[in-house]
């Protein structure tokens, strides 16, 4: 099979195959709802209200969609260098205790601002720690990083819920978890940006828990767009991604950039751990992650592993966490996995089959027609 | 309880747990041997254990289940199989893609057909696999020491473990001892070499991938109609990664896989059997310790500290002929 390969306009790439993917995606997640005997015009309508609806529809899509930014950044940035980082789960679950120790010891004892940059810090520590171990082994003694992060996960799961079960748990509570952190180390909610799209709604009745790790998290996407195309670090970053050899015989050191790519990867996906701990729940609780470090996967794919793109993806989806939540009360029928289900498709369709359309397309929109003439 | 005893039946769950890793590790080597990664085993585990069930629980008849079971899987293979040797994409991500679509296509679908929070209703004896009592057993009970092995260990269980543990000699014979096993595992190594050949790559590496679905079709189908009476959300709980690890471990080879899947299904056994209870000198034990240590395990040895685990060359790479 002859692939043209007349060079696609940058729109048609960046713009239209994505969107075609996920349209594919979402008609086939259609065609699930329409088997269950379901409308799914109307289970679309129903999630858009759901998480567009109001303005506590909205905090709680926006806070979803910052823990999609930080794993999404955090996948992002590994495939800059050729890596595919399937252990931002872990490492921000293992970030999570990083921020919770920060929280628990300086909490009582500071106001949040100051609190804050040492859990973002400790946060991005602890991720980066766990990221360390796969890193050094994929550049150093070839254990191929996508097993090593998978592997950790799993470690990393089983020591959070050691260290929860057995030292950091309230002495007498039955639940595996911290004590709810003080004030100080509580990252504070922002309704007051979304509130006034709902004029309805007065402050004690915004539940939503978007809170100022949002800004973090976009100041987090300014930093790694700079980082990767405004800083030499970056362009090496990427030779390494593009060509491992010809940057290894430029004088780019593979050790040097994976190890450092990935403690980067690792932080960004252990500052996400601030969303959940620090501004949700006020404590660490076991499985606080809940699969956002693989949502990462589908928003970085999605994102096309720029910041702006994974913004984008990253609210897309909130939208479907928020508006699933929200659809699985009123359609009873299509339950909140139906989130994970087109989730799924969207890696499918997005990640693994990307270049599907591509011969289609290129017939349509190479730039030189006659490279695709001569296919035939 | 004597010492033999508590052996027995530790052993005896031990290779109830190693059941569905042993297929799983078994089909990860079919695909992983002819050069595709495969990090969906568990979604495909998932998605079997579930049609197995529900159809086990509408026909009645185990051997449907098994059937269903087995057809779901291969036809995620198929979908694997297509993302990642006819469009030539990303293996993992194609794997990953479709560990999210099992895992909430059941979830999804188990809900809207039963109602149950997802769980398929359970099933009566006769639409499981029964255990098997081999001749003997009964009569050979008191013997001491031999009785109980033969009677707890041996025997009684049902007949998807037999089959499980025949698969690994038939596994063997199949990659080392036929034309097709020759260049299933030359075509995860070379594949350019049997492009030369004049072999077809692309349906060499369809036929492997089928082969992994079918294998996972008997784990799921072990995990959900035989192990248990009834499909359970997430059921496989991450057993197909710890198949992933016994495949690295057993460095690819159909009977390591097999000491591989039963090392890390008596870790879980001894994990089950030791909850709670003290230990003399070290006392209570931590299960996470138990639960980590195969990932640990594995960790280790592909750092190379164990003897190294090197991959088919070809790994992970779609097979481009040259234009």
């Amino acid at each position: 099979m002859s692939v043209p390969t007349g060079p696609l306009p940058n729109w048609v790439t960046y713009g239209l195959m994505p969107i075609l993917n996920l349209v594919v995606a979402f008609l086939i997640a259609g065609l699930v709802v329409v088997f269950l005997g379901e409308s799914p015009l109307l289970a679309l309508k129903t999630m858009l209200i759901g998480a567009l609806g109001s303005a506590n529809g909205i905090g709680y899509t926006l806070y979803y969609a910052t823990n999609f930014i930080f794993t999404g950044l955090s996948v992002a940035v590994a495939i800059h260098c050729g890596l595919f980082n399937i252990g931002s789960e872990g490492q921000a679950y293992v970030g999570g205790l990083g921020a919770a120790l920060v929280a628990i010891g300086l909490g009582d004892h500071l106001p949040w601002f100051l609190t804050a940059p040492v859990a973002i810090l400790a946060a991005a520590l602890f991720g980066a720690a766990w990221a360390f171990l796969p890193a050094y082994l994929q550049a150093k003694r070839g254990s191929h990083v996508v097993i090593t992060t998978i592997m950790f996960n799993f470690i990393g799961a089983a020591v959070m819920v050691y260290l929860l079960v057995n030292v950091l748990k309230v002495p007498g509570a039955m639940a595996p978890e911290t004590k709810v952190f003080a004030e100080g180390g509580q990252l504070p909610k922002i309704g007051w940006l979304v509130q006034p799209l709902d004029p309805g709604l007065d402050a004690m009745s915004y539940a939503a828990p978007l809170n100022v790790s949002f800004f973090v998290a976009l100041a987090c996407c300014v930093a790694v767009w700079a980082l990767i195309w405004r800083t030499r670090l970056g362009y090496e970053i990427r030779t390494t991604g593009l060509n491992p050899t010809a940057a290894a015989y430029a004088g780019i050191s593979y050790v040097r950039m994976v190890v450092i790519t990935m403690l980067i990867s690792g932080g960004l996906a252990g500052m996400m751990a601030l969303n959940p701990v620090m501004g949700a729940s006020a404590r660490l609780q076991v499985e606080f992650v809940g699969g956002a470090g693989f949502v990462g996967i589908a928003v970085a794919l999605m994102g096309r592993n720029h910041p702006a793109g994974i913004v984008l993806a990253a609210i897309l989806f909130g939208v479907l966490y928020q508006g699933g939540d929200y659809l699985s009360f009123d359609m009873p029928l299509i339950t909140r996995d139906m989130i994970v289900l087109i989730q799924g498709l969207v890696i499918l369709f997005a990640g693994a089959l990307e270049y599907m359309f591509r011969p289609a397309l290129a017939a349509v929109f190479a730039r030189r027609p006659e490279a695709a003439a001569v296919k035939a | 309880m004597d010492f033999v005893e508590i052996a027995v039946n530790v052993l005896a769950s031990t290779v109830r747990l190693t059941i569905p890793l042993l297929f799983t590790a078994l089909a990860g080597l079919y695909s992983e041997r002819a050069g595709i990664f495969d990090i969906g085993l568990e979604g495909k585990m998932l998605a079997s254990a579930f049609a197995a069930a529900s159809l086990a629980f509408v026909t009645g008849s185990p051997w449907l289940g098994l059937l269903g079971g087995v057809a779901v899987s291969v036809a995620l293979s198929a979908v694997h199989g297509f993302a990642s040797i006819t469009n030539k994409g990303n293996q993992i991500v194609s794997g990953v893609a479709i560990n999210f679509v099992a895992s909430g296509l059941t979830a999804v679908l188990g809900q809207a057909w039963f109602s149950q929070g997802g769980r398929t209703p359970q099933l009566a004896n006769a639409a499981r696999f029964d255990p098997i009592v081999l001749p003997g057993a009964e009569a050979l009970r008191g013997v001491p020491v031999l009785g109980p092995i033969y009677a707890g260990l041996i025997s009684g269980h049902n007949i998807l473990t037999y089959l499980a543990f025949l698969a690994v000699p038939f596994s063997w014979w199949v990659l080392y001892r036929t034309r097709f096993g020759l260049r299933l595992r030359a075509v995860g190594e070379n594949p350019a070499a049997v492009d030369t050949a004049g072999i077809s790559v692309v349906w060499l590496r369809y036929r492997a991938v089928i082969c992994a679905g079918i294998f996972c079709g008997f784990a799921g189908t072990y995990l959900s109609i035989a192990q248990s009476a009834a499909f359970i959300k997430e059921m496989s709980a991450g057993k197909g990664y710890i198949a992933l690890a016994a495949l690295i471990f057993a460095k690819w080879r159909p009977v390591p896989v097999m000491f591989a899947c039963l090392l890390f299904g008596f870790l879980d056994a001894v994990a089950i059997r030791l909850q709670g209870t003290p230990v003399p000198f070290v006392g209570e034990v931590p299960v996470q310790i138990f639960q980590a240590l195969p990932y640990v395990l594995t960790v280790i040895l592909l750092a190379g500290f164990i003897g190294t685990a090197r991959p088919p060359k070809a790994g992970g790479v779609p097979y481009t002929k040259e234009r």
